[in-house]
């Protein structure tokens, strides 16, 4: 090396500090101004229809093939839900699942999903859930939705300017453990963001929460939090999980955390009964604890909103 | 049926004898009820059949941590049983639900039907 290499070596390095600090501050700025996801409770269609950004639904927790007494008509609640979708007056750009599809990966329960999801007409994205890898041979999943991902079926795409990532964190769980996305998932993630700029907005979908809600119950990612330091320099990152069958939402420097309304039956708040197993409501009161999320990007304020809807009240 | 009911009071004069470290001579049961294995540790003798079923309104499934038995996925009321011929502690858990753990600890099986 010589002393001119050297001497071009700190005028990169300090190119680098000022562009670190432009983005620091394009940073700052978007999670004062913006870039902050808001949940906005009840649906407002006329909102809807106003915005000309990016949007797209979040369905989670189907569970097609659950009939217990705390919803014996999964099936007809995921219609409710379509049929929810297909009302908006904006037809979103596409859809994310974030997993249990089904409740026993019966090939019958992915056949009712994909017959009653088909019919909003959207492409999906589908991330899988512990219940869709229950088959003996653990592909039935892969076969369907897997096409193009790598390793367990992990995947990312590009809409509307923002970055999506689906992962999976449902496999190769570790006894006493939660959640786990692994070494190749997290080498990948580390690959999939080198060439992404700090302002392009990331969202990153899985089906357990990748923050730790409730540890007791298993509700989190053991490995999350280093995903996460992936995303520390990026201005505006989204993260959308189900698992758990209720709203909770986050917020934490530049990452908000939301996760998603089952379609099919509620679960408790974190410790509030013996066990996180399926919760039997009134029946006049289930349908206000199903539902599905909206999100919006919109371009130029570079706002996403989460608008959460019940399929009820 | 007297032969079993003699097999059952000869085992519950052993238990009584050996306990509380008693193991359990011939089958022996684990309910999961509300995401726990209950007993979560359990003491059997090699040779034992231990059943597990799932009273849960949610699939379980029983996969051991040296991964020496898994079952197939258990729906409500459903059950799986192992056999467990050589002594050892042997970790289990859930594998959709891994924070549920327990063990079953095989105690070898001596002549006169007493632990060791």
């Amino acid at each position: 090396m010589t002393a001119n290499d050297d001497k071009s070596g700190d005028a990169t390095t300090r190119r680098k500090v000022l562009e670190c600090m432009t983005w620091a501050g394009t940073g700052l700025l978007w999670t004062v101004s913006g870039g902050v996801p808001r949940s906005l409770g009840l649906v407002d269609q006329a909102r809807a229809e106003e915005a000309k950004g990016l949007t797209f639904m979040q369905i989670s927790d189907s569970h097609m093939g659950f009939d217990k007494p705390a919803n014996p008509n999964a099936k007809g609640t995921l219609e409710e839900a379509i049929g929810r979708i297909k009302a908006l007056p904006t037809k979103p750009s596409f859809m994310i699942h974030t997993g249990d599809i089904t409740h026993l990966s019966k090939p019958a329960e992915f056949d009712d999903a994909d017959k009653i999801i088909s019919q909003a007409k959207l492409d999906v994205h589908y991330v899988p859930g512990e219940h869709d890898i229950l088959d003996e041979e653990v592909k039935l999943y892969r076969e369907r939705y897997g096409r193009g991902s790598k390793g367990d079926g992990w995947y990312s795409f590009d809409a509307g300017g923002v970055h999506f990532v689906g992962l999976v964190n449902v496999k190769n769980l570790k006894a006493g453990g939660m959640g786990s996305l692994g070494e190749d998932q997290l080498k990948w993630l580390a690959d999939d963001l080198k060439g992404k700029t700090a302002s392009t907005p990331v969202v990153l979908f899985a089906h357990i929460p990748l923050w730790v809600i409730y540890e007791t119950w298993g509700w989190g990612t053991e490995d999350g939090a280093r995903a996460l330091e992936m995303l520390k320099g990026f201005g505006s990152v989204t993260v959308l999980n189900g698992h758990i069958h209720q709203v909770m939402q986050k917020v934490e420097g530049n990452v908000v955390f939301h996760t998603a309304r089952s379609t099919a039956f509620p679960q408790p708040a974190p410790g509030t009964a013996p066990s996180p197993g399926p919760m039997k409501v009134a029946d006049d009161k289930l349908r206000s604890m199903l539902g599905v999320a909206s999100v919006t990007f919109k371009r130029g304020d570079q706002r996403l909103a989460i608008i959460d809807t019940p399929l009820q009240g | 049926m007297r032969i079993v009911l003699m097999a059952f009071a000869l085992g519950a004069a052993v238990a009584c004898v050996i306990a509380p470290l008693a193991a359990q001579t011939s089958g022996a049961a684990v309910v999961i009820d509300n995401f726990v294995f209950s007993p979560e540790r359990l003491t059997v003798k090699a040779g034992t059949t231990v059943t597990w079923t799932n009273r849960d309104d949610t699939p379980h499934t029983v996969a051991a941590k040296d991964r020496t038995f898994k079952s197939k996925v258990m729906d409500t009321d459903e059950s799986y049983s192992f056999t467990f011929s050589t002594p050892g502690e042997y970790a289990y858990f859930c594998s959709l639900h891994p924070h549920m753990t327990g063990t079953i600890t095989v105690v070898a099986r001596t002549e006169d039907g007493a632990t060791q």
